[in-house]
C-alpha cells in the first residue's frame, strides 16, 4: 500500500501491507493478524538454524550497503564468552528516504517482532533500537508498542531499549550509531574491529536496518524459499524492497515491489510519471549518497542490488529522488553538498575540509562567478574525498558531483559562461 | 630473523617486529617516517588526520599507517604514487583554513604542518579567494592559549586530557568545517598535566603563555637534563637562547616519563637564569667576605681540614648531584662526619593515564642518591651537631639556618644578604644544574645523566670539581 494511496497492482505488499491501517499498530491488532508468531516459533528453534534460515532467504541489508543479512548474523562470535548487542539503525536520514519511518509508523510490532528474532539468533541479551531524533511520531507509536509488547511478555529473556537520536546525519553510521548509544559524540570509528568482534560498549554486536528486521517475521513464518522466490531478475537480489519516492511525481510515497522491479515502471505506472507537461530529467535512486541517473539509464534500471550498479548507480536505501525538465541539477547538487558539509562530523581532514570546500564551489558557480577550472577542481577534489576516509561521508558527497558534472555537464558549463541567471544562494 | 616476530617491507627494507606492531612504528625500525598528525605513540589511536595513508600490497585501497597493525609477509609502500597523492591532499585540505601566519607563530621552525608541507607538498593552493574559517583566540588555561584558526582538529589534545589525564574537559564542539576544540564552559585546562598539550600539538595552535613570542625554534639549543622538580627523574630538554634557558620540555623515556611532564617540572626553570649568582671564590678577611682567586680560596679550605680534626657536618642540598655529595663525603672522610638533607615537600600529582608517574611530593631530583651516599634525613640532628663540629661544610643550602662554633664552609650558587652562610670562612662558587654535568637517582633508584646547556657565570666551577680537586689536594681516596 503506497500509503497514502491505495496499493497499486504492481505492488507486492509484504512489509507494507498494514500501511494506513490504525488497528495493526496496536498489540492485538498485531496478533489478530498473525503477528509475535514467527517470534514464539524462532525461540523454540535453535540460533544457528534461525540464522540458517535468513541466509538461506538471500536476504540483505536494507539499509543501503546490502549485505547479506544472515552472513552478518554469522559472524558474531561462535562461542559466547561475553554479552552480545543488537542494534537496529532506526536512524534513517538519508535525504530522500522515509520507507523506516512508515514501517515505525504503522507496523511498530513487525519491527519488534523482527529485532526480537535476530536477538535470538546472534544470542544477544539487549537489542537497542535507535530512533532519528526528529521522528516524533515514530518514537511516541514504538514507545506504546514496546510497552503493550512487554505487558504481554512476548520477548522471553530479550531487553528491547529504544534510544532516541539527536538530529546527527552521520549517526545512522553503524560505529558512530554505537558511540552515538555510549553517550559518546556521534564519530565513525575505525574498522576493524568490526562490530561482531567490537561494538557497543566494546562487545560483539549485530546492526541492521528497520527494513531487513521487518521481513525476518515473515521469512520465519513462510519459509526462505517463498522469500527467495521474490525476485524478478538476479538470484543475489531476494524479497521485496520499499521504495520512497519523492521529488517530480505526481504521486510521492512508498511502493513496495520485489527486488528487480523496472524503475521505469514504478515511476510511471505507480508514481504517475512527472506533473503534466513535463518529462524526466534525472533520478536519484538510492539516498542522495549515490551517484545520480540520467532519464535513459533511469528508464533501463532494474531495481535490485545487481540492477542498478549496471545502471552506474546503487541500490542505496532506496530513496528515489526524481527530477523533471524544470530542476537546474547545478543547485540540486550544490544542496546535496552542502548537506554533507553541514552533516560531515569534522573527524577525517578531507571530509571535513572537502565538503565545504566543494560548496563553496557550487555555490560560486550558481552565483555565475565559477572559474573555467571549477569543473576540473571538483573532479579533482572529489577523487580526493573518495576512498580515504574512515566513512563514506565523503564518498557521498563526492558521488552526486562526479556523476552529476559527467552527465548534465552543459548544466554547468551554462552558469560558467554568464549563459543563466546566476543563483544567489547563502 | 627471530621467532615470533613479524616479518614485513617497508619500501624495500625488511624489518622484523613483535606482532601486533603498527605499520608507522615498523617504518620507523626500517627509517621510515611516514607523515602524521593524529597520531601519538602516547595516545590512543585516532586515525582520523588520514596523513598517513600507504599503498599495501593487495589492500583494496590506501590504508592508513597508524591504526592498520603488521601482518606476516606485508608490502608497504610509503611512497607509491597513489599513497604520495592522497598525503599531498590532505596537506591541502589542511592548509585551505590554515592562516599561515608562520611569521607569527610561535610553532614555525617545529612545526609538522610546515615540515611535511615542505616535505610532500605543492607549491600555492587551489582554495582560491575564500574567506578562511575565523575563530578568536581562546584562553585555555594558566598555561595554555588556544589559537582555533591554525588548528587541525589532530585531537591529540582531546585525547590526551580524557585518556592519559583523565580530566575529558577539551572535546571537539560542532561539526564539519566549523569545528573546532571545546572547552567545557565551567572548566580551566589547569591539570597539573595540562601543559603536555601545547607539546603534543602538531602545529601553532596549542600555545604555551609563559613562551609567548620568546624565540624562535630556530634560536633555540637542546641539551638533554633530568628534572628537578621533584624525585620522579623525568627526562627533560633544556632550551637555551643565547646561554639563557627559555624553555623545558619533555623528552621520551619510556620507563620513567614516557612523553610528558608536568606543569611544575615545565615552569621550574627561571631560577636557573638567576642573576644574583655568587661568580668568584670568596674568603673571610677583616670580619667581611671578600672576593679572591681559586687558588687563595683553596688554600683557605685546606688549611681549615687540615687543621681540625674530630667531627665535620654537611648540610648539603638534595638537588646536588650524586657527583657532587661523593666527593662532599670524600673531602670529611678524614673526620668523624655526619651529612644530611632535607626535601621541600608538596602535594603528590599523579598522571592517572600512566602507571608510576606523578609529580612527587618529594620536590628534589636526588634525594636518593644522598641517602644512598650515606647522607640522612635527620637534617635537624645534623644542625645541631653542626654547632659543635670542626668543620661544617653546607653544599648549595643558601637559607640554611646554620650555627657553628667551627669552621663554615660554603659551597653555592647564591649567598643571601642575611643568610648564615655569610658567616663562612670561604665561599666556593658552584655550577647549577644546567652548567654542569651529572647524575641524579630517582625514587626508583634508576641513576640518570643531565648535560651542561651553558657556561657557569664568572668563576664558578661545577661543585664535584671544586670539592674532587680539594679532596685531591688532601689526597683522600675516592668514595667507592
Amino acid at each position: 500500500m503506497g500509503y497514502p494511496h491505495k496499493s497499486h497492482p504492481k505492488e507486492t505488499v509484504v512489509l507494507s501491507q498494514y500501511f494506513g491501517d490504525a488497528d495493526a499498530r496496536t498489540f492485538k491488532g498485531w496478533t489478530k493478524r498473525g503477528g509475535y508468531e514467527a517470534l514464539a516459533q524462532s525461540l523454540k528453534m535453535d540460533p544457528v538454524a534461525v540464522t540458517d534460515v535468513v541466509k538461506e532467504s538471500g536476504l540483505r541489508g536494507r539499509g543501503g550497503a546490502g549485505f547479506p543479512t544472515g552472513l552478518k548474523w554469522s559472524f558474531m562470535p561462535k562461542e559466547k564468552k561475553r554479552p552480545h548487542y543488537l542494534c537496529v539503525n532506526a536512524d534513517e536520514s538519508e535525504p530522500g528516504t522515509f520507507k523506516d519511518r512508515e514501517i515505525m509508523r504503522w507496523t511498530p510490532h513487525a519491527l519488534l517482532e523482527g529485532t526480537a528474532i535476530a536477538a535470538h539468533a546472534i544470542r544477544a541479551e539487549v537489542a537497542y533500537i535507535y530512533i532519528r531524533g526528529e521522528f516524533t511520531e515514530p518514537w511516541t507509536i514504538m514507545e506504546r508498542a514496546l510497552a503493550e509488547a512487554n505487558a504481554a511478555d512476548v520477548f522471553g529473556d530479550i531487553t528491547i531499549h529504544l534510544h532516541r537520536g539527536a538530529g546527527a546525519y552521520i549517526c545512522g553510521e553503524e560505529t558512530a550509531l554505537m558511540n552515538s548509544i555510549e553517550g559518546k559524540r556521534g564519530n565513525p570509528r575505525i574498522k576493524p574491529p568490526f562490530p561482531a568482534a567490537a561494538g557497543l560498549f566494546g562487545l560483539p554486536t549485530t546492526i541492521n536496518n528497520v527494513e531487513t528486521l521487518a521481513a525476518v517475521p515473515h521469512i520465519i513464518k513462510r519459509g526462505a524459499a517463498w522469500y527467495k522466490a521474490l525476485s524478478l531478475s538476479n538470484p543475489k537480489s531476494t524479497g521485496t524492497k520499499l521504495f520512497s519516492v519523492c521529488g517530480h511525481v505526481q504521486r510521492p510515497g512508498n511502493y513496495e515491489v520485489t527486488m528487480g522491479f523496472p524503475l521505469k515502471d514504478l515511476l510511471y505506472d505507480m508514481c504517475g510519471g512527472p506533473p503534466p507537461g513535463r518529462t524526466f530529467k534525472a533520478c536519484i535512486p538510492g539516498g542522495s549518497s549515490v551517484p545520480i541517473l540520467t532519464r535513459e539509464e533511469t528508464e533501463a534500471c532494474l531495481l535490485d542490488y545487481e540492477g542498478v550498479v549496471a545502471s552506474g548507480s546503487m541500490l542505496g536505501s532506496g530513496g528515489v529522488i526524481v527530477f523533471d525538465d524544470s530542476a537546474d541539477m547545478v543547485y540540486q547538487i550544490m544542496r546535496l553538498a552542502r548537506f554533507y558539509a553541514h552533516e560531515s562530523c569534522a573527524q577525517c581532514t578531507q571530509c571535513r575540509e572537502g565538503t565545504a570546500w566543494t560548496t563553496k564551489i557550487m555555490e560560486r558557480i550558481l552565483a555565475g562567478q565559477g572559474k573555467p577550472k571549477d569543473l576540473d577542481l571538483l573532479l579533482d577534489l572529489s577523487e580526493n574525498m573518495t576512498g580515504k576516509t574512515i566513512c563514506v561521508l565523503s564518498d557521498s558527497c563526492a558521488a552526486p558531483i562526479v556523476s552529476g558534472i559527467k552527465k548534465f555537464r552543459g548544466e554547468f558549463e551554462a552558469y560558467l559562461a554568464g549563459k543563466r541567471q546566476p543563483v544567489m544562494v547563502g | 630473523m627471530a621467532d615470533g616476530l613479524i616479518n614485513l617491507t617497508i619500501d624495500g627494507a625488511p624489518v622484523s617486529v613483535p606482532p601486533g606492531t603498527l605499520v608507522i612504528e615498523a617504518a620507523k625500525q626500517a627509517g621510515v617516517l611516514v607523515p602524521h598528525y593524529c597520531y601519538h605513540p602516547g595516545l590512543p589511536v585516532a586515525g582520523v588526520c588520514r596523513m598517513c595513508l600507504v599503498e599495501i600490497e593487495k589492500a583494496p585501497k590506501l590504508q592508513i599507517a597508524c591504526a592498520t597493525t603488521v601482518t606476516e609477509g606485508m608490502v608497504v609502500k610509503t611512497q607509491a604514487p597513489a599513497a604520495k597523492d592522497a598525503r599531498q591532499s590532505v596537506l591541502e585540505f589542511l592548509l585551505i583554513n590554515h592562516p599561515l601566519d608562520c611569521p607569527i607563530c610561535d610553532q614555525a621552525g617545529e612545526c609538522e604542518l610546515q615540515d611535511f608541507v615542505f616535505q610532500e607538498g605543492q607549491p600555492g593552493t587551489r582554495y582560491g579567494e575564500f574567506a578562511k574559517r575565523f575563530n578568536p583566540v581562546e584562553d585555555f588555561g594558566p598555561d595554555v592559549l588556544y589559537v582555533p584558526n591554525r588548528c587541525i582538529l589532530c585531537t591529540r589534545c582531546v585525547r590526551f586530557m580524557e585518556d592519559v589525564a583523565k580530566e575529558p574537559v577539551l572535546n571537539v564542539s560542532e561539526r564539519g568545517d566549523r569545528a573546532f576544540i571545546g572547552i567545557h564552559p565551567e572548566a580551566r585546562l589547569d591539570h597539573p598535566w595540562a601543559g603536555n598539550v601545547v607539546d603534543l600539538c602538531p602545529v601553532g595552535s596549542l600555545l604555551s603563555k609563559d613562551f609567548l613570542h620568546k624565540a624562535r625554534a630556530w634560536e633555540l639549543d637542546k641539551t638533554a637534563s633530568i628534572c628537578t622538580g621533584c624525585s620522579q627523574g623525568c627526562n627533560i630538554t633544556l632550551d637555551t637562547r643565547d646561554e639563557v634557558v627559555v624553555r623545558v620540555r619533555p623528552r621520551p623515556n619510556l620507563d620513567i616519563n614516557r612523553y610528558f611532564i608536568c606543569d611544575h617540572g615545565r615552569m621550574h626553570y627561571r631560577w636557573m637564569n638567576r642573576g644574583d649568582r655568587i661568580e668568584a671564590p670568596l674568603v673571610k678577611k677583616d670580619g667581611g667576605l671578600h672576593a679572591t682567586d681559586w687558588d687563595e680560596a683553596f688554600a683557605r679550605v685546606l688549611a681549615i681540614l687540615r687543621g681540625a680534626s674530630g667531627k665535620a657536618v654537611a648540610l648539603v642540598s638534595p638537588g646536588a648531584s650524586s657527583e657532587a655529595l661523593a666527593a662532599t663525603k670524600r673531602l670529611l672522610s678524614g673526620f668523624s662526619w655526619t651529612g644530611a638533607f632535607q626535601v621541600v615537600m608538596g602535594e603528590e600529582a599523579p598522571l592517572s593515564g600512566v602507571p608510576n608517574l606523578a609529580l612527587r611530593a618529594e620536590r628534589a631530583p636526588n634525594a636518593k642518591g644522598a641517602e644512598q651516599l650515606g647522607y640522612t634525613r635527620d637534617y635537624a640532628q645534623a644542625l645541631a651537631a653542626a654547632k659543635s663540629a670542626a668543620v661544617v661544610l653546607v653544599l648549595d643550602e643558601p637559607d640554611c639556618a646554620v650555627e657553628t662554633d667551627g669552621a663554615l664552609i660554603y659551597a653555592g650558587t647564591v649567598l643571601g644578604e642575611d643568610a648564615a652562610c655569610r658567616r663562612a670562612e670561604v665561599v666556593l662558587p658552584i655550577a647549577n644544574v644546567a652548567e654542569e654535568e651529572g647524575t641524579f637517582t630517582n625514587l626508583d633508584g634508576r641513576e640518570q645523566r643531565y648535560y651542561q646547556a651553558k657556561p657557569a657565570p664568572g668563576m664558578a666551577q661545577p661543585a664535584a670539581w671544586v670539592l674532587g680537586q680539594l679532596a685531591q689536594e688532601m689526597g683522600l681516596a675516592e668514595v667507592q
